[in-house]
């Protein structure tokens, strides 16, 4: 660990204190903005769909019409002899012993061989001179299917004749779970729930369904694979950890690591829907077959069979209290639906099982979360990862043990929050500020949007704004039957990859002088997917080493990796190495100013010394030297791995274990206007407070934070990939029947930072871009609940279940 | 067949056009034009959104033919288009970000009457530069579109207000913003050509 150990005395709670490099601009701290901005506005950012090659070809996947089904045959002379087409694949072509691949398991088929597992999966490739050309070719290749009984749920997926989704399982879950179609099961059991619910008053028990959600970025699955001359190929993608699919992608070419060189192209929003493979390895292929670039976009439609989703979930929730409010116990079980693959499952199961509890103390739990296997669409990571479908159950649970109660429910949360030093029922301390009362108190204080908002302010108060009303310009009610409610909800959620995965990244930083001014150059291979991330590393390099200058280098695999942008993590672990990276260049650089010029001035051997402002000065302000003079000609380059501090598994029967690195909290007050005659829902208002540790950049951060209340939003009130329970087929894989919130359906999103430093991590922050996804969504459930009177314990929420039609 | 037409003020042909190809794919692949993006190809996220003889289209629903003799301007010649407009409607001018409306002034903005017309010299759009500055862009994905709509929107409607912008780009999705930031921007833009033209 290389972070500064901060005084004792230093109470917790207070931002933790810069010392280098604080007042060149740019730094940490401020708004600074996008270096890629100006091309984003400009249509000039080159989006892996934007790549072009001369003489490139275009790739097309065909995909299974039937979600389970032995693959009796595969004709593709008629497409191969299609004028324009260059190649078809199929299983048989795939040059490599390797022929899955995968995140955790390598149970995912390049291609199918033997039989396709669910709707959508890959069968063979085409790679043609034009798009149009290559999709007519692949709508000739003859499959001959044979049908197999379908798993799509928890009975059909353990009952004991069940057909296995994938047999003669090897990996190292199979040892503990109940039956071969559950990926992974983690209980988690601390103290003795059954005797604590003994001394409860009140015991309330619900079950809750939670849809399946997608990530629904804009960018689709796109990139460009061109073969190299030394047998290799040059792979430009948008991705989520490129060394994750380097991993995955080069023993299946049968090519070592050093021959598939991939480079980060630009990302259109991700959302841990590009933490899979989707057309890497398949691009990669028809290159190295055809000797010719080949680039594969996939449309909108395939883009829903191309990606993981978010686990569908049933789970079943009981908690106690005494009469004053006191939780006493907590008993559940989460099933979710990890689809045909298990991408991944086994870490989402431990994420719902450890925080299924969410935010509050309750000493006495018995959690159980399994995820299946079925022939359901495939299940991995999303925004939230786990604990989104936890936090919609323990949320709802609240409100319930609140009104059995006779308590406000804010309250009731308040009495019960979890604080710092808190244990989590996985035995693990907080050991980091936890504001959960107080970010609860802020979102209750701020003042409600006034009543009525759509009669408009300058008539009379007789004329309405139908705009402003649910259903809007659909002209479905002018007030009449218009409900308001108001709910609240609060979420827990780790930061970083937990269970004793070792989470480091790599920075390679440079400090050179160009035209007279000293410039820093940082190279790392983090995905940019639109968090911001490139900001902030320029920001902390002004900061660390007090230039003005800094250059981000595009994120390819000649650097180590950098791990995975998802989990909350990348500004906490990439963003730690590349100061960490920066703290060592600095160091370079103060010990050649040493041996150049320490016999001038005395304090270059006895004063502490800071970069800023291009300068080498003493921690009094007094100048030693610029930065140019100091390096000359001379180059400082390092590369450094940085870690945060291990985490360890958790205890398969038990649940026990110092699973986690860092916690972010997030909470959410919704204002509700419901059609209660036409099931109609306008959310009003979706105030948002949550603790950020420090805001490296506050506009980037509260953007963040708006985008993650958004999706929870949607799910709560229309996002759903709906799956025929007969068929285990997709029904909705387009923008047209697969709604994500408009400008029109999203509200107004007050944000409340609160910055208490979490010690043990970089500058004290804390990773922000899931909390918000967690809690928005019950809070918008609650307000429709509080509207209606409904018990409404399913998301989303449609019309039907409103009006009871 | 052979498509004939003026993007971003330069008449473009472009020969072998499959009839079946969108205007969208045109741009992309056949123009060097990829500003305008394939987030959806059909009609439902206004990504791909450029102006044909000045109206806000989704390009992928216009099928290349249908472009013969037009003119189309993508988020490529956003900047130009703006700048020409303004030239019959000069207004004070000054660099975009070094004076005019802060983004705590336009939050605060209200809209009001009025005939002010855009008059942003620099080199980028006026709303451009408010996307940038509000940190309205996040992944991007869905910046060309809603800009080339909100472009169109401060060019008919030069003090919209809130619910005003919320129709004119309901057509356009973004996944990333929660849409709070892009409000901001255009009421940023708006305010800062209303204070120009004063």
């Amino acid at each position: 660990m290389a972070l500064h150990p901060r005084a004792a005395s230093v109470p917790a709670g207070t931002p933790t204190k810069i010392t280098q490099g604080s007042k060149t601009r740019g730094g940490i701290g401020e708004s600074t903005l996008r270096p890629d901005g100006t091309l984003k506005v400009t249509g000039e950012f080159a989006y892996s769909s934007d790549m072009w090659h001369e003489d490139m070809l275009w790739g097309h996947t065909l995909r299974s019409t039937v979600a389970h089904a032995e693959l009796r045959s595969i004709d593709i002379g008629e497409a191969l002899a299609t004028p324009g087409v260059y190649a078809v694949l199929t299983y048989d072509d795939l040059p490599a012993a390797m022929k899955n691949y995968g995140l955790e398991i390598q149970d995912t088929p390049v291609l199918a061989h033997g039989k396709v597992r669910h709707h959508g999966e890959p069968v063979a490739l085409v790679a043609a001179d034009h798009p149009e050309t290559a999709r007519r070719a692949a709508a000739k290749i003859k499959i001959d299917y044979a049908e197999l009984p379908l798993i799509t749920d928890e009975a059909s997926a353990t009952a004991p004749d069940a057909v296995l989704v994938h047999e003669g399982r090897t990996d190292h879950h199979i040892g503990h779970v109940p039956h071969p179609n559950v990926v992974h099961r983690q209980p988690i059991v601390r103290g003795d729930a059954d005797a604590a619910a003994e001394r409860a008053d009140v015991i309330v028990t619900g079950d809750y369904v939670f849809g399946m959600q997608d990530q629904a970025f804009l960018g689709p699955e796109s990139g460009l694979a061109v073969p190299s001359e030394d047998g290799g190929v040059e792979l430009y993608v948008a991705t989520q950890w490129l060394h994750s699919d380097l991993r995955q992608i080069a023993p299946v070419l049968g090519l070592p690591e050093d021959k598939v060189r991939m480079t980060l192209s630009g990302v259109g929003g991700a959302f841990g829907g590009r933490e899979d493979l989707s057309m890497q390895i398949h691009a990669c292929l028809l290159a190295l077959r055809t000797g010719k670039p080949v680039k594969m976009v996939y449309n909108r439609f395939e883009s829903f069979f191309g990606h993981v989703h978010r686990h569908p979930a049933k789970l079943h929730y009981e908690h106690g209290a005494t009469r004053d409010g006191k939780l006493t116990h907590m008993k559940c079980r989460i099933v979710l639906d990890g689809g045909a693959y298990a991408s991944a499952s086994p870490a989402v199961v431990g994420n719902a099982s450890s925080l299924a509890v969410g935010p509050y103390v309750v000493e006495d739990v018995d959690i159980e979360a399994i995820a299946l296997y079925s022939n359901n669409p495939p299940c991995g990571a999303m925004r939230g990862f786990g604990a989104v479908q936890a936090c919609f159950a323990y949320e709802a649970q609240m409100d319930k043990l609140a009104a059995a109660l006779d308590m406000d429910p804010v309250e009731l949360r308040q009495l019960n929050a979890m604080e710092q030093g808190t244990l989590l029922p996985t035995g693990q301390r907080v050991d980091s500020p936890a504001p959960v009362a107080e970010l609860l108190r802020r979102v209750k204080a701020r003042p409600l949007p006034p009543e009525q908002q759509w009669l408009s302010a300058d008539a009379d108060g007789s004329s309405v704004d139908v705009r402003a009303l649910p259903g809007g310009l659909s002209n479905t009610t002018h007030g009449e039957g218009v409900v308001r409610g108001v709910g609240y909800a609060v979420g827990l959620k780790n930061v970083g990859f937990s269970e004793g995965f070792d989470d480091y990244s790599t920075a390679r930083v440079r400090m050179e002088v160009i035209n007279g001014e000293p410039v820093a150059t940082v190279h790392t291979a983090m995905a940019e997917v639109g968090q911001g991330g490139v900001t902030v590393h320029a920001q902390i390099a002004r900061t660390e080493l007090g230039v003005s200058q800094v250059t981000i280098h595009p994120a390819d695999t000649q650097v180590g990796s950098a791990g995975s942008t998802s989990a909350s993590r990348q500004t906490y672990v990439t963003g730690g190495a590349v100061k960490n990276s920066c703290e060592a260049v600095r160091e370079r650089v103060l010990e050649i100013g040493r041996r150049k010029l320490g016999t001038y001035h005395p304090a270059w051997a006895t004063a502490e010394l800071l970069l800023e402002g291009g300068k080498v000065v003493t921690d009094g302000g007094e100048v030693l030297a610029s930065l140019a003079d100091v390096l000359e000609e001379e180059a400082v380059d390092v590369e450094l791995e940085w870690r945060h501090r291990p985490t360890e598994a958790f205890d398969l029967r038990t649940g026990q274990g110092n699973g986690h690195v860092q916690y972010s909290f997030a909470a959410h007050r919704a204002v509700v206007e419901v059609d209660t005659e036409l099931g109609l829902v306008k959310v009003i208002e979706l105030a948002c407070a949550q603790d950020v540790g420090k805001a490296l950049n506050p506009l980037s951060v509260v953007g963040q934070i708006q985008g993650g209340t958004t999706q929870g939003l949607g799910v709560a009130v229309m996002e759903e990939i709906i799956v025929d329970p007969r068929t285990a087929k997709v029904r909705n894989p387009s923008f047209t029947d697969y709604l994500i919130p408009t400008i029109l359906d999203t509200p107004t999103i007050p944000v409340d930072v609160l910055e208490l430093a979490d010690d043990h991590a970089p500058y004290g922050l804390r990773g922000i871009g899931e909390a918000p996804t967690l809690s928005s969504t019950p809070a918008v459930l609650a307000a429709i609940r509080n509207a209606t009177g409904l018990e409404l314990n399913r998301t989303p929420v449609r019309p039907e279940h409103i009006t009871g039609t | 067949m052979r498509v004939n037409f003026t993007v971003n003020g330069r008449k473009q042909e472009a020969d072998d056009v499959w009839e079946g190809e969108s205007l969208l794919y045109v741009l992309r692949e056949r123009m060097g034009l990829p500003g305008s993006k394939n987030a959806c190809e059909q009609g439902e996220c206004g990504s791909c959104t450029v102006r044909l003889d000045g109206v806000p289209v989704c390009s992928c629903l216009v099928a290349a033919g249908q472009a013969e003799g037009r003119e189309i301007v993508t988020v490529e010649g956003l900047a130009d288009y703006a700048r020409h407009r303004d030239d019959s409607h000069p207004g004070a001018g000054c660099a975009a970000g070094t004076c005019g409306t802060s983004l705590d002034a336009a939050q605060r903005w209200q809209a009001r009457p009025s005939d002010g017309q855009s008059a942003d010299a620099a080199e980028l759009s006026p709303i451009q530069q408010a996307f940038i500055d509000a940190g309205a862009v996040q992944c991007g994905f869905c910046t060309p579109g809603l800009l080339v709509a909100a472009d169109e929107l401060l060019e008919t409607q030069p003090s919209p207000s809130d619910q005003d912008i919320r129709e004119a780009l309901s057509g356009n999705l973004c996944r990333c913003t929660g849409y709070e930031k892009i409000l901001d921007a255009v009421r940023l833009a708006a305010a800062r050509q209303e204070e120009t033209v004063r």
